[in-house]
């Protein structure tokens, strides 16, 4: 079970939230093709080393707060707010081969 | 039966032979004292054959001193009913205990099935899998499963109490044998909060059988002072019957502690949940089994146990002990074995050159010596007599009544492999050792592939003899043999995780902990690759198996899934409501006795006169701030801005696939103020679906969203004589059409000062008001409404009349008569979403062609000739051609008061265009003739709900 860091209500046990998948996805604008708007539903992706990912405190504030998860190891790298700028966290493939 | 003489040695190990306990193992009664194991009192007795086997009903014995035990599990009743599968080799013996052999008829020494065993070349790995297809394996199944010792499980009530209990700590040690007890001391020394958790009833691990000093004292001087000193500090907790049995994320490991397990009638379980900054793993190594003929015969154990029985629990298990072995440290054991009364008469090794000083030691205690032997086989029919093997090409022959063997030792990896880390196979030690892991986690002594504190520790590679593979067991609990797993190989499953499902070895409860290893060095060897490249199968937990109870801890019964009652519950129990479970809810499906008649009465009810609803579960979200009308056209299908405060108006959304999740009605309480319902099942998800957009896609608008389902209990009066009911409260607005039409709301106060909510609009296809008050208030305005409407027959109506009313005026159930691919053209939404202005959730979907194709399923209705019932799953067919192609299906259909017959609405592909049509609903085997209709079956034009 891993331990999350909510920025608003500090180390918590995961079952109180909720996970929300990839972050830092873009919303289209509705003009787009049908091959973009097929991309936005359905691509996501799935490294093998840091996910940006955005979670739900559900049983807490209620607030959503983006993650820098290892896939592999789980090792939360950072915590940030809705709408922050993207962590800097080493690149995926780098720390893979660190390990 | 000589068999069954009394071995107990007169004097040593931990047990108080003045205390005896009386126990019964198959019927018999036999004694054992204070500090046994089941197991060790059972070969105390002179108990050789305690199982059959699981699928050849081969005769078993007891083959380990510990928990890695795969033959000596066996059901045994603690006093409240049989439970299968004890591990007896690691439970201790309590006065009472009734144990019995998991399988054989008509007893565990002489078993019929075992005309399985002579004919097993009939039966390998699979064998169902090949034999048993016609005319199909359910026929066989009962059984096979009924022949196979898998153990009963107990009747009635479990006694047993259940409790989870969370934890942390600075350091979790797993394993109190010495090199445990040191990283505890050290750790407690230095001020960390410790557990130490050990699965024994008592700690010290190895130092119970190891005699070797240790730092100067002798193993029991020094348990008993780092025990005391442990002890001392008031940052130690000190576990024993505590398992550790799951190792996850982040150091979270899970402990089932059965320490509290005082009394036999009234135990308690914990299920520990504990996060530890660091973790030590000690625990230990499992010996091995070797591989010869019929190494399964009863009396063929592990070194160390015969060691251990000797030494802790004073029992001599054999009068002419054998030991086959590959190792140095198995002599160390045996030697010890002998020093503590067992009668070790000959060691066999297959080494030229074992250590000389541990040869010394052997002559000097009188024992033969077999160097650079080739094991062959294990002699004997219900039990080993004696042990062949190969001295160079010379045959030899010994005669023993326990065969002790040692394929050396395998560091117990389990919970270090769960935590992810990785295991790497050492040549020298001819086992797998831990080698990196992510998580904080250090592994001690044995656990790391020190097996010894003092000596080197020397092994022969690993093998196995040369002779026939069909009589050579891998898994003893399983039964699988080597030939099977050359089998396994000849087909091509030589992926490790391909060859253990195959074959199953290593999937039973005991989880392989005796026979994985030499699966795989049996699998490297075939497939010609080394140990290394095979790799292991992946560990999972439960390290040992749990209680299903602790697992569930005090989530039974009504604390399972406990239900929401609504506010009124007891008024609804006063008049006689039968409740079910809807959406988490407990509500009156009907009142009255039977179903049927009930739900007729009720239609007739609301559609002649008026009837009382509890539709206080209705999803009520409040959405307030200047975006607001904003935020919600976004989320809504239907245009939002336009409406006007105090008016209503119907929506549906979607998700961003264009799917209808949803549907409601949505008030405007003023301009930046609006109240959303939402269906009674979705509230909390649709509250959550709203916050997810708005903090997370649309942070820029100014609005905030707070779910008030609870808060209010919602009356819905409905029936063509509603209004003349309501209007005679205390405190209500003029109810006129004129004044208050349908899709009208109001908030007001009543005389009281308490708030009332009111909106007209129906779901019955009558005239119709929902009134909400605070929920407190709920029974006062159930007792209230149903005062004033007595005269004019006012009585409640539950859900299932509700669902015939709504579907006999054509009123949409999104979940029921929607599913995963329905959009809102398929539902006759398609101006709505033409008219929209600005982008909304889904919107984008829509437009693409598969959302616009012709073909889609699309909502419709149907009646049904005749007095055919139909039912929701029923599959659309064409007409008259015989063609079973599905067209769609049923989603709803009732036997309709009002209309006399049975009607029904579905998804039909291009239902739409189809009204009319001649169709047949193909409903559990028969074919019943229908016609396409209009969706509404029931006032078409609304007069009725608006008058």
């Amino acid at each position: 079970m891993l331990q999350i860091n909510c920025p608003y209500c500090g180390c918590r046990d995961e079952i109180e939230f909720r996970c929300g998948g990839e972050s830092h996805i873009k919303r289209p604008s509705p003009e787009v093709t049908d091959v973009v708007w097929g991309d936005y539903l359905f691509n996501r992706d799935n490294p093998v080393g840091i996910h940006l990912e955005r979670w739900l405190h559900t049983y807490g504030c209620g607030l959503w707060f983006n993650v820098a998860r290892h896939t592999v190891t789980h090792e939360i790298l950072a915590v940030y707010e809705m709408g922050g700028r993207r962590p800097d966290v080493p690149d995926s493939t780098e720390r893979v081969t660190d390990r | 039966m000589s068999s069954r003489r009394h071995r107990r040695l007169s004097s040593g190990g931990n047990i108080d032979q003045s205390k005896s306990i009386t126990f019964g193992f198959n019927g018999k009664s036999l004694i054992g004292y204070e500090g046994d194991t089941i197991a060790s009192a059972l070969l105390a007795n002179g108990v050789k054959t305690v199982t059959r086997s699981f699928k050849f009903h081969r005769p078993r014995g007891v083959v380990t001193a510990g928990c890695e035990e795969p033959n000596a599990l066996l059901n045994v009743d603690f006093g409240a009913g049989s439970i299968p599968l004890v591990r007896t080799t690691t439970t201790p013996l309590k006065k009472g205990m009734k144990v019995e052999s998991l399988c054989g008829y008509p007893s565990v020494r002489f078993d019929v099935a075992r005309v399985l065993d002579y004919t097993r070349v009939l039966w390998p790995a699979g064998f169902y899998n090949k034999i048993f297809k016609w005319p199909n394996w359910h026929v066989f199944e009962w059984a096979i499963r009924r022949m196979a010792g898998v153990g009963r499980l107990p009747r009635g009530e479990d006694p047993t109490r259940y409790a989870h209990i969370n934890g942390h700590c600075g350091l979790l040690v797993v394993g109190g044998g010495p090199e445990g007890l040191r990283a505890a001391l050290d750790a407690a020394r230095s001020g960390i909060d410790v557990i130490i958790a050990e699965q024994d009833s008592v700690l010290g691990g190895s130092l119970h059988i190891d005699p070797e000093p240790i730092d100067g004292t002798s193993p029991k001087k020094w348990l008993e002072g780092v025990a005391d000193q442990l002890a001392s500090y008031t940052n130690v907790r000190i576990m024993t019957s505590a398992t550790v049995v799951g190792y996850y994320d982040h150091n979270v490991l899970t402990i089932h502690d059965r320490s509290a397990a005082t009394s036999q009638r009234n135990a308690l379980e914990v299920y520990w949940k504990v996060r530890a900054a660091r973790v030590v793993l000690a625990t230990g190594a499992t010996e091995q089994p070797m591989l010869f003929g019929n190494n399964d015969l009863p009396g063929v154990m592990l070194s160390r146990a015969v060691l251990t029985y000797a030494k802790r629990y004073g029992v001599n298990c054999g009068d002419r002990i054998v030991a086959v072995v590959n190792n140095d440290l198995a002599w160390r054991d045996l030697l010890a074995a002998a020093d503590a009364g067992a009668s070790v008469r000959a060691v066999v090794d297959v080494r030229e050159t074992p250590s000389p000083e541990l040869c010394r030691l052997a002559r000097e205690r009188g024992i033969e010596i077999h160097l650079g032997a080739t094991p062959l086989r294990a002699v004997g029919h219900s039990a080993v007599k004696a042990f062949e093997f190969l001295m160079g090409s010379a045959q030899s022959r010994i005669q023993c009544d326990v065969l002790a063997m040692s394929g050396g030792m395998n560091p117990t990896s389990d919970l270090y492999s769960q935590a992810g880390g990785k295991l790497r196979y050492d040549e020298s030690l001819a086992c797998f050792v831990p080698d990196h892991c992510e998580q904080r986690v250090k592994t001690v002594g044995a656990a790391s592939g020190i097996f010894s504190q003092s000596s080197e520790y020397d092994i022969a590679p690993r093998t196995y003899a040369p002779v026939s593979t069909r009589s050579q067991w891998v898994d003893f609990r399983h039964d699988v043999t080597i030939s099977d797993l050359e089998l396994a190989v000849r087909e091509n499953y030589v992926s490790v995780e391909h060859m253990k499902r195959y074959t199953t070895t290593g999937m039973s409860v005991d989880q392989g902990k005796t026979s994985n290893l030499n699966a795989l060095i049996v699998l490297g060897s075939l497939t010609e690759r080394k140990p290394g490249e095979v790799g292991t199968t992946t560990y999972r937990p439960q390290f040992m198996p749990v209680t299903m109870g602790a697992i569930a801890g005090n989530r039974r019964g009504d604390f399972y899934a406990p239900p929401r009652l609504l506010a009124a519950h007891e008024w609804h129990v006063q008049h006689g409501a039968e409740f079910d479970d809807y959406g988490g809810w407990k509500r009156p499906a009907f009142y009255g006795r039977d179903r049927e008649q009930s739900i007729e009465r009720e239609v007739q009810l609301v559609r002649n006169g008026v009837g009382i609803f509890d539709g206080s579960p209705l999803g009520k979200i409040e959405v307030k701030g200047p975006d607001a009308a904003e935020f919600l056209n976004r989320i809504y299908v239907n245009t939002v801005p336009t409406l006007k405060a105090g008016k209503v108006r119907y929506g549906l959304m979607l998700n961003e696939n264009g799917v209808v999740i949803d549907d409601g009605v949505f008030v405007r309480l003023a301009d930046d103020h609006f109240l959303i319902n939402t269906t009674s099942g979705s509230a909390d998800r649709i509250a959550d679906w709203l916050e997810e957009w708005r903090q997370c896609e649309w942070p820029n608008l100014d609005v905030v969203t707070l779910p008030v389902t609870s808060q209010w209990a919602v009356a819905t009066l409905a029936g063509p004589a509603s209004r003349d009911v309501l209007a005679r409260m205390p405190g209500m607005i003029d109810l006129s059409t004129e004044s208050f039409p349908h899709m009208s709301f109001s908030e007001r106060r009543f005389d009281d000062g308490f708030p009332f909510r009111i909106q007209r609009v129906s779901y019955s296809g009558e005239m119709s008001f929902e009134l909400s008050v605070p929920a407190g208030r709920a029974v006062q305005l159930f007792e209230t409404l149903a005062d004033l409407g007595r005269e004019a027959g006012l009585a409640p109506f539950g859900i299932e009349a509700l669902m015939v009313l709504r579907t006999e005026k054509g009123f949409l159930h999104v979940g029921v008569d929607t599913d995963g691919t329905t959009n809102p053209l398929d539902v006759g939404f398609g101006g709505i979403v033409a008219n929209k202005k600005g982008d909304f959730i889904g919107a984008r979907s829509l437009r693409r062609p598969a959302d616009q194709g012709h073909g889609r399923r699309q909502l419709t209705g149907f009646i049904v000739s005749g007095d055919h019932q139909v039912h929701a799953g029923a599959h659309f067919v064409a007409a008259g051609t015989g063609d079973p192609t599905s067209q769609g299906f049923v989603t709803s259909a009732f036997r309709s008061p009002t209309l006399g017959r049975t009607i029904g609405l579905g998804l039909l592909e291009r239902g739409s265009e189809r009204e009319g049509e001649k169709i047949e609903i193909f409903d559990n085997g028969q074919r019943i003739q229908g016609e396409v209709t209009s969706p509404c079956f029931y006032d078409p034009d609304g007069s009725r709900m608006r008058a």
